[in-house]
């Protein structure tokens, strides 16, 4: 509740502080200090200190497991407040907008990692998506952007549409007339109302997570969006799509979970070979970055499929060790200015930090042990493995990761083993602030790997 | 009259907003085509909440819960309107660059 309220609350602040704020960083001064009030609230919160409870009449629930994923979000918020807030204020001059923007984003995340009922689930997913329709339309004079926006628009209306019919089906299936996610009582049989509702909202939620066959709309969106804004959106927004997806389908569907694993099964292992397969063959990172969110989302998939604790665990891992070590990357790139690969040769020489940070990075991605990432598809993984059937699901994820080795360390081979062609721009604005800010990202990203009990303690007590 | 009906009605509607979403190439079209969607949706639910109201016994728990999806069309409502204003603007946005509507427009992303 916390979340809710205090993230609405200052996004209603940066959007008439505009008209107040009179120095240049004021907006990005102003949405730090939201963000740091926002995760204390949220952390009081997870320690039963709640700024007041209204009756909710069962339309939320905060869970541990919500609010643990609310702390990551904005934890890794903050960082990218704190990389890219100076990136935000170029996109264009209505800065304390977009912040305000991201704030009601914020919001709409954590009412999807706490929703009760479905209408709740409605909202939140809407919240969280009109805000990104402005935000990815906001260089407004880029054509990329404009069409990037307008397809994102379209596509995103157009599930949500698929998804209330998904909604009022199951609504119209349940005999206790509830949109509540606990009453479905499906008990070992599935009426053919709800099994089509089902099917409508699992098709609807995988446009929105960006699964294989509904994902052709992602790398457009994303390389098109204004690059500091595709770092948000491809982390934090889409990790918060996997939370609501994996809270509705154990809730209420949970009971049948035998019957519909196939369709997750399938739409894992499109996902994750249409994903890598077509990320091989991109030349800008920016895209390649845009097709490796689209394979690392079939692993997160892996927790809808399996629907096991470890699963859950394994989720909130990965979005940290996912969101991390994206939005580090993005906020190198950002700086850049090139973004095909021939940008990044002879980075590691030009500018050892950043060269060591994106390493770090780029190995986190790819899941090589001792990183984040690596405990992330760990976790995964094994929940896959202990839920029983579908062993071939594993095998394929393995291969792909493997694949998905050849395009990171494309990255890394650029910028250590190539010498930086004399066009090479340097990059912009490297302050020491922003060294040691990817200093301490790239140190998260290794003490997660780690300590994975660090972050998952918070679960159990 | 049966409840078949209304769902026949509802995903008729339902049906020519998808074919006119993917067949249409005005962006102002596809909108209304999603808006029609929407609309279906709406007729949809307030059928199944008369239907739940009309099967039960008719304790006051019972009927505040079948009203619950009336209230869910206005919240529908309210979200599609929000669209619309951020949909519209979009639409304005990318006339002003190109002076066409068109969504073909849109595959030049591509390469």
């Amino acid at each position: 509740m916390n979340a809710i309220i205090t993230t609405a609350v200052w996004g209603v602040v940066m959007m008439f502080g505009g008209v107040f704020f009179k120095g240049k960083d004021t907006p990005r001064y102003a949405a730090i200090a939201g963000i740091i009030l926002v995760l204390i609230a949220n952390c009081l919160e997870m320690n039963d200190q709640v700024f007041f409870s209204p009756d909710l009449h069962r339309m939320f629930e905060f869970k541990p497991f919500g609010l643990l994923f609310n702390a990551v979000a904005f934890a890794c918020t903050l960082l990218y407040f704190l990389l890219n807030g100076r990136d935000v204020a170029r996109v264009g001059s209505n800065v304390s907008e977009y912040f305000a923007l991201i704030f009601f984003v914020l919001c709409g995340v954590s009412i999807a990692s706490s929703f009760n009922t479905l209408l709740t689930l409605f909202l939140g997913i809407e919240i969280m998506s009109i805000p990104l329709y402005i935000l990815t339309g906001s260089d407004k004079r880029n054509l990329k952007s404009n069409e990037a926006a307008l397809k994102y628009f379209l596509m995103g209306s157009f599930s949500t549409g698929i998804l209330l019919l998904g909604i009022a089906f199951i609504y119209g299936g349940n005999e206790l007339a509830s949109f509540n996610i606990n009453d479905l009582n499906l008990a070992g049989r599935m009426p053919a109302m709800i099994g089509v509702g089902m099917l409508l909202v699992l098709i609807a939620l995988a446009f929105k997570v960006s699964a294989a066959p509904f994902h052709f709309w992602t790398p457009d969106v994303y390389d098109g969006a204004p690059t500091v804004f595709t770092s948000f959106m491809a982390t934090i927004v889409k990790a918060a799509g996997f939370i609501a997806f994996l809270r509705l389908f154990s809730k209420s569907f949970g009971v049948l979970h035998e019957q519909w694993q196939i369709f997750i099964a399938i739409i894992t292992a499109a996902t994750l070979v249409i994903g890598n397969l077509t990320a091989v063959f991109q030349q800008s990172v920016k895209r390649m970055l845009a097709y490796s969110s689209i394979a690392q989302a079939g692993f997160m998939l892996f927790a809808i499929f399996a629907l096991n604790d470890d699963a859950r665990e394994g989720l909130i891992l990965y979005s940290a060790a996912y969101s991390l070590a994206t939005i580090g990357l993005f906020a190198i790139l950002i700086r850049l200015e090139d973004y095909t690969i021939e940008g990044f040769n002879g980075l590691g020489k030009r500018s050892p930090v950043l060269g060591v940070t994106a390493v770090i990075f780029l190995l986190s991605l790819t899941g090589v042990p001792g990183t984040a990432g690596f405990m992330g598809k760990f976790y995964m993984l094994m929940a896959a493995l202990k839920n029983g059937h579908h062993t071939w699901l594993v095998i394929t994820a393995v291969l792909m990761a493997a694949v998905s080795a050849y395009y990171y360390f494309r990255v890394i081979q650029a910028m250590f083993f190539r010498e930086a062609g004399t066009l090479s721009a340097e990059p912009r604005d490297i302050t020491p602030g922003f060294k040691l800010l990817l200093i301490v990202a790239a140190a998260l990203v290794i003490m997660i790997g780690l300590y994975p009990e660090m972050l998952l303690y918070w679960l159990h007590s | 009259m049966e409840i078949k009906w209304y769902i026949g009605l509802a995903v008729a509607l339902f049906c020519i907003g998808v074919t006119g979403v993917l067949t249409r190439r005005n962006a102002i079209i596809v909108f209304m085509c999603i808006e029609l969607m929407l609309n279906a949706v709406n007729l949809l639910l307030v059928a199944f909440s008369k239907m739940h109201a009309l099967a039960a016994p008719a304790t006051a728990d019972f009927v505040t819960r079948a009203s619950e999806a009336q209230v869910f069309v206005f919240f529908i409502m309210v979200v599609a309107a929000a669209e619309v204003s951020v949909g519209l603007a979009i639409i304005v946005m990318l006339y002003r660059n190109t002076h066409s509507v068109d969504v073909n427009f849109l595959n030049r992303l591509k390469n």
